[in-house]
């Protein structure tokens, strides 16, 4: 059985772990430090901790300033706030200025659960994939989610890293996290299948059930959302009957958006899309949430099904 | 205090300079904003022709002063000073919102010395701050002004970030509030009222110095006090004339957002000589 593991769990350990070698790290947070797991890094070194309160544009702005005088600043609160509530502070001051700014926001997604729509940020990465400079990871794990923080810490530049609230499998046969640079998790040239996060363990088990139906499907772990990596989307537009984008994340905009983009330029073909279809959350398990809205690996497959019909 | 008169009076003349500039370079871009530009020309010159601790040659010194315009678009005045003060060519003036200078439209830092760009409103008091509390950090003593607008006040951001700024006792922040009285749309006391806007300030935790924000020595005095505050943040508001210095200008709202034709910058320069 594999480990579960909590996103933000890792994210607020690594934060610790990079601390204690860089003084340079200054985290931030609008009064959701307990939630976000930054509170491990106030613990460790209260006096690089600013908690906001709940002011979400003074935070980012904040720590552009922070990030003008040569602090590497990680800033966190829920993905909703971060991209929705402060997505000017984000725009104009964060990226336009190209200021060191690691945005890790958790709760992302109907599997925040019984907090209902109002919490549940389906339009995050849409947010964040537009504006210049801005890069996306979303990582499938928790081992995944502390190499991309510790990537995001080398790498110059504003960042949004998204991250879930609930307990998440790690998953088996990952490879090590290079930005941009997507891999595979099952080979097959049936059809492929794109995810990213909390959508690549349904991912797998759908290849699983396709393989007993004699159906190769290629599973790619496309943990960043931008750079994309274009060559691996090409090869499975190219080498395959279709492709299957799946994301928790309303169905324009996401990285089923990213895929049509270079694939209908490039190579067209048959994309299909596991997504919130225009719809905004509600409360409920994550289980029944998936299930209500077509996140599952069953309508993965049924996806499956209806490509290579 | 008494401030040396000579002082005072290098700095009328460098002030004169700074705003027959901002004319000519608002005249050849054939757009920007005048209004705001000149009601705070005499804060700023002050600021940099005296005040800030700075090297334009080296303008990424570790201990230098920050300012962030951030009323952006008043930023033919940052790059007038900045120019005067030899951040960059003085030809590049008037090459101002053209396509491929480094005087953009709104700041941006393509133009050496400016520290961050700005332009949305409403964001860049949380911007000093960032820089106010890095001076903490790095234990080192430097301070950060912040040029904002009256009708920027207006923004949500700003009151978010006053009661950062005062909860983090950021004392070496020094809020510089151009009070004109107009906003695009008309008087202020119209739009949206402030007042009492000392008041909120104060409530929020901050110093509060309240000055005629043409007054060179007064300017000068308020930032000496401004300095020896500890414990808090300080803002000047300073009461200033929109377009000041400039008769056909002055408190007149539709020269918040209109560069003047040739005919009016002859009489601007007259009125600047």
């Amino acid at each position: 059985m594999a480990e579960a593991l909590y996103q933000r769990d890792v994210y607020g350990q690594t934060l610790v772990e990079l601390g204690k070698s860089s003084h340079n790290i200054v985290v931030v947070d609008s009064d959701l430090s307990n939630s976000t797991r930054t509170a491990l890094f106030n613990k460790a070194y209260p006096s690089r901790f600013f908690n906001f309160g709940v002011a979400e544009q003074n935070m980012m702005a904040t720590a552009a300033g922070l990030a003008s005088s040569g602090k590497i600043v990680f800033a966190s609160t829920f993905a909703i706030f971060a991209t929705g509530r402060a997505w000017d502070q984000v725009r104009n001051t964060i990226c336009y200025n190209d200021l060191n700014v690691k945005i890790v926001a958790t709760h992302a997604g109907v599997s925040v659960g019984e907090d209902g729509a109002s919490h549940q940020a389906l339009e995050d990465i849409a947010l964040m994939r537009v504006i210049p400079n801005m890069k996306i990871i979303v990582p499938c794990d928790g081992p995944e989610t502390k190499e991309a923080i510790v990537t995001a810490f080398n790498t110059p530049g504003p960042f949004y890293i998204r991250l879930g609230r609930a307990k998440v499998n790690s998953i088996e046969g990952r490879q090590k996290f290079e930005l941009g640079k997507s891999y595979k998790l099952y080979e097959g040239n049936d059809l492929a299948i794109i995810a990213c996060g909390i959508m690549v363990e349904a991912a797998i088990s759908a290849a699983e059930s396709l393989k007993k139906e004699n159906i190769n499907a290629r599973v790619i772990n496309m943990h960043t959302i931008k750079p994309l990596d274009k060559d691996a989307v090409l090869d499975a537009a190219r080498q395959t009957k279709g492709i299957i984008v799946c994301e928790e994340h309303q169905i324009s905009g996401g990285l089923a958006s990213a895929v049509d983009e270079i694939v209908s330029e490039n190579n067209p073909a048959k994309v299909l899309r596991v997504a919130v279809k225009n719809r905004f959350g509600q409360s409920g398990t994550p289980k029944e949430l998936f299930k209500e809205y077509n996140l599952t690996s069953d309508d993965i497959v049924k996806a499956a099904y209806t490509l290579l019909k | 205090m008494t401030i040396d008169p000579n002082r005072i009076e290098k700095l009328k003349q460098k002030a004169k300079e700074i705003r027959r500039l901002i004319i000519q370079m608002l005249c050849n871009a054939g757009s920007g904003h005048p209004g705001g530009s000149l009601s705070s020309t005499d804060l700023i010159s002050c600021l940099y022709f005296d005040i800030l601790r700075h090297d334009p040659k080296n303008p990424k010194m570790p201990n230098r002063d920050r300012f962030h315009m951030s009323k952006g678009h008043c930023c033919p005045l940052l790059y007038a000073v900045l120019a005067q003060s030899g951040y960059f060519a003085k030809e590049n003036l008037m090459s101002l919102r053209k396509f491929g200078c480094i005087l953009q439209g709104h700041p941006d830092k393509r133009a050496p010395g400016v520290e961050v760009a700005s332009g949305s409103l409403g964001q860049g008091l949380s911007v000093s701050i960032g820089m106010a509390l890095a001076s903490r950090l790095d234990n080192i003593d430097y301070r950060v002004y912040c040029l904002m607008g009256d009708g920027e006040i207006q923004e949500g951001n700003i009151w978010e970030a006053a009661m950062a700024a005062s909860h983090f006792k950021c004392d070496n922040l020094c809020a510089i509030l151009d009070y004109n009285g107009f906003q695009i749309d008309g008087r202020i006391e119209d739009i949206m009222n402030l007042e009492p806007l000392a008041g909120k300030w104060q409530a929020f935790g901050w110093h509060t110095i309240e000055i005629d924000g043409h007054d060179i020595g007064k300017i000068l005095e308020a930032y000496e006090e401004a300095k020896t505050i500890k414990g808090k943040p300080s803002i000047i508001i300073a009461h200033t004339i929109k377009g000041k210095g400039v008769s056909f200008m002055e408190n007149v709202v539709d020269f918040h957002g209109r560069a003047p034709t040739k005919e009016e910058l002859c009489i601007a320069l007259k009125d600047l000589e």
